[in-house]
This record gives structure tokens, sequence and C-alpha cells, in this order.
């Protein structure tokens, strides 16, 4: 069967960002020296061309902050050129009116701007950065220009009691989705735990609000909400399955399955500036090794709920954190032997204290 | 329905490397037939009325108005396409 066609290009520009998000999901060594050298600009363009052409239609423009890239409405236009839909997923401390307004103009399609907590001072304590104000100015510009807004939300136990206020700002700034991601434990969100892990009732309101608001909003408002793996008994397909949907470009040019795939240490990762993306997506080892289901190990192999095509066993990088096998079934599986490990993960943090994301060289070993 | 476009920010693209019609949303994308691309296509700030003219005469004289009305309003549905008249 021939692999499937990729949907959407993650471009990583830069790890640079003026915010320092304890669950950022960028790597943990984000600070290593392998991140210094930044890709050019006619590599980025050349990529989104060959992403047109093996399939890609969405392409979304992150980091770190995509705006400190000073060739954003280029690459921007680069992106519209090749036939991409573009999301600018931004921090939004440097959108302001002017420089939206280029962006509209190079045909950016579609912003998205996170927020920490729609609490000023608690946004701008989680942020690690005064940027509360800035963020919602950004929002109203988006709208002022007519793009279509998606507000980004990370869920977490120091932010969940808020969830109404969430809902409230989102319809005050016309936004057209809401994104809720409960943190999921890769990057720095693994580092910060204690900090954020939320208590089974806490999720419950959410969710409860989340469905008020959803009966009441209708389809003018596309809430997405997504519940943490730890509180589940089975996987997430996480990524729409290895390789099958997605495809991230880091900033400086490697190309993996998933923003955690550094993560898993046995994986090399092939390089945009020596490969074509089209010999990454169908011979790299890396993006073959957990592609469909012949890597399967049991349970997974005999699944007794036959959903080997549904979860695709999960996430390989969460797997190698709790079981130490890349291959193993992803614990949150309920026939996972390791299950335990997720149900004892499910207690709720203990501090409010952050450890925030750095790009100072680490100091704690590379991998978490 | 009165004079349905697309929703902002929604773009109508031919996948020339699936070989199908597709609506661009973001961070999505709605399959479409041929029928339904054409009926999209002439969401410009006409009339239902007219585009099922346009097309009942693009099909030489077969009455789609039904159809029209039922796509347009499950697209409705799903926030894909609003009312400019409302």
């Amino acid at each position: 069967m021939p692999p499937p066609r990729p949907y959407t290009l993650v471009a990583e520009l830069s790890y640079r960002c003026p915010l320092r998000c304890p669950y950022c999901s960028n790597p943990v060594d984000i600070g290593a020296d392998r991140y210094r050298a930044e890709l050019e600009g006619e590599h980025w363009m050349r990529v989104f061309h060959e992403a047109r052409a093996l399939g890609v239609l969405q392409l979304a423009l992150t980091g770190g902050e995509p705006m400190l890239r000073p060739d954003l409405d280029e690459l921007v236009a680069a992106g519209r050129d090749a036939g991409l839909y573009s999301t600018l997923v931004t921090g939004a401390t440097l959108f302001t009116h002017e420089r939206a307004e280029r962006l509209k103009e190079a045909g950016l399609d579609h912003v998205q701007v996170s927020i920490q907590s729609p609490d000023p001072e608690e946004n701008d304590r989680i942020a690690g950065n005064r940027s509360f104000e800035k963020k919602i100015a950004a929002a109203r510009a988006a709208r002022e220009l007519g793009f279509p807004l998606t507000i980004n939300c990370v869920l977490h136990r120091q932010n969940l009691d808020r969830i109404e206020e969430i809902l409230r700002l989102t319809e005050e700034l016309d936004a057209q989705r809401l994104e809720l991601a409960n943190t999921q434990y890769y990057g720095w969100a693994v580092v910060n735990q204690q900090a954020l892990s939320p208590t089974r009732e806490q999720l419950e309101r959410g969710e409860e609000s989340v469905k008020r608001f959803r009966e009441r909003v209708g389809p003018r408002i596309t809430v997405l909400w997504v519940l943490p793996d730890y509180h589940e008994d089975l996987p997430k397909p996480c990524m729409g399955g290895w390789a099958r949907t997605t495809m991230v470009i880091a900033p400086n040019g490697e190309a993996l399955p998933c923003q955690a795939a550094t993560t898993i240490p046995e994986l090399e990762f092939p390089n945009v500036r020596d490969r074509p993306l089209d010999w990454i997506w169908h011979e790299a080892d890396a993006f073959t090794r957990f592609r469909g289901t012949d890597w399967m190990q049991e349970p997974c192999r005999s699944c007794p709920l036959g959903r080997q095509e549904e979860d695709w066993g999960g996430c390989r990088c969460q797997a190698l954190r709790l079981t130490g096998d890349a291959r193993a079934t992803d614990p949150v599986c309920r026939f996972s032997s390791h299950h335990d490990v997720v149900v004892s993960a499910r207690e709720a943090g203990q501090t409010d204290e952050f450890v925030y994301r750095t790009m100072r060289r680490p100091r704690r070993p590379a991998r978490v | 329905m009165m004079r349905p476009r697309l929703v902002e920010g929604a773009r109508l693209q031919y996948d020339d490397v699936r070989g199908e019609h597709l609506l661009l949303i973001p961070e999505g994308a709605v399959r479409l037939n041929e029928t339904a691309a054409q009926v999209l296509e002439l969401c410009d700030g006409r009339s239902v009325d007219e585009i099922a003219a346009t097309l009942s005469e693009r099909y030489k004289g077969t009455d789609v108005t039904d159809d029209v009305h039922e796509l347009l309003d499950a697209m409705g549905e799903r926030g894909l396409v609003i009312d400019a008249a409302a």
C-alpha cells in the first residue's frame, strides 16, 4: 500500500521567542548548537513547493515566534504561490496592525494567537513576559483586516478554572476558532509537570463549560477541546499516525514526523538542505520506522479492539519516555502492561513554580 | 439562505495532486464533488435562485434548484457558507 499523502507542513521558522511558556512543545535543548543555524529563505521556499507537490495543503508558520523571521512576508508569499493555505501561529507580541497589513498583502490566510490566560497578570506570569495587552491588540488587528482568527490557550491546573473567561474573551474578540489544548507532556511540559498537572474535577468542569458554550454558539465559533492523554485509557492517534498526515521542519532544516520526535535517540533526522521532501517522506528511516502497523508489538499487534489503524499505537515519544521502548504500546492504553505509570501520573501537581523555557545552553542532559 | 457567500477565510482550490476540489478553511479542508465546487464558485453575492438558474442552464435545462438549496443548507449548518443578505 503506498504511504498516505501528507496534508500539513509545520514550518518551525525559529526557536527564538519573546515568550517563555513553561509548557512549550519545542525541545528542551533548543539552546543546543544544532539549532543555531536557521534555514535560509530560499530553502523554505523550495520546501513549500515540494510540500505542495507531495500533497500538502496546510502550512503552519510557527516556531518559537515565526514573526522574528525578517523575511516572513516573503515566506508567506511563497507559501501562497505554492498553493498552500497558511496559518501564522504567533505569540502575537510583534503582530502590529502595520505588520499584519503586510502579511495580508503577502497572502496570509489565517492567524492563530496564543493567550496564556484571560487574566492579564496571570497571562504575563505564565508567558514570562508582559504580553497580554499586545495579544489583545493583535487579535483585534487580525479581525479588522478580515483574517479568520483562532485563539489558542494551553490549559493546565493554573488556568483551567478560568475557562468561562476564556470563552467570553474569544467571543468578544470575534474569533472563529478556539483551541483549548490541555497540556500534553512533551518538551518543556515534562520539566514542569508538577506545576501543570490538573485535577480530574478541573477537567470535568472545563469540559462542561465547553459543552454549554458549543450549544449556545453553534457553528459560529468552533471550539477544539483536547483531553489530556493521562486521563484517557485508550491512546490518541498521535499526529494522525506516525508520518501519515504531517511533516515538521525544525528551524535548522531537520525533518521530523512530529515536534517531539527528537526525543527518540535512535532516530536520525534527514535535513531539507540535503534531501528533497519527496525522498524524506517516502524513504527516510525516521519517517518509515513507525509508519503503518508492521512495527507494532503486543498488545498492539493483536489489539482486542482492532484499533491498530485507528490510534496507530498512540504516541511513540510517550511510549519511549514512560516504558523505555519507542516500539511499545502507548501506556495510555489500558491494555499496556505499563498503564499504571499513566494512572499514577494523573495526580494533580503541587507547585505553582515554573521552570521557564530558555534558549540558554542546556545544563541538564539534552534529552528528557 | 438568500445570498450565500463563503465564510471569511475559506478558499476554493483544485488539488491537482489528489485530483479533487477542496474548500480550504483554517487548519482543514472539505472535499467537494464537481457539482458542489461549481455551486460554491457561484457564491459571490448572487441569490440562490440565480445560482440554481446558472447551473440548470449549464446542465442543459435539468432543474437543480433543490440540490443547490440542500447543499447550501448543509454547508450553512457547518458554518462554511453564510448569508450575505442576513
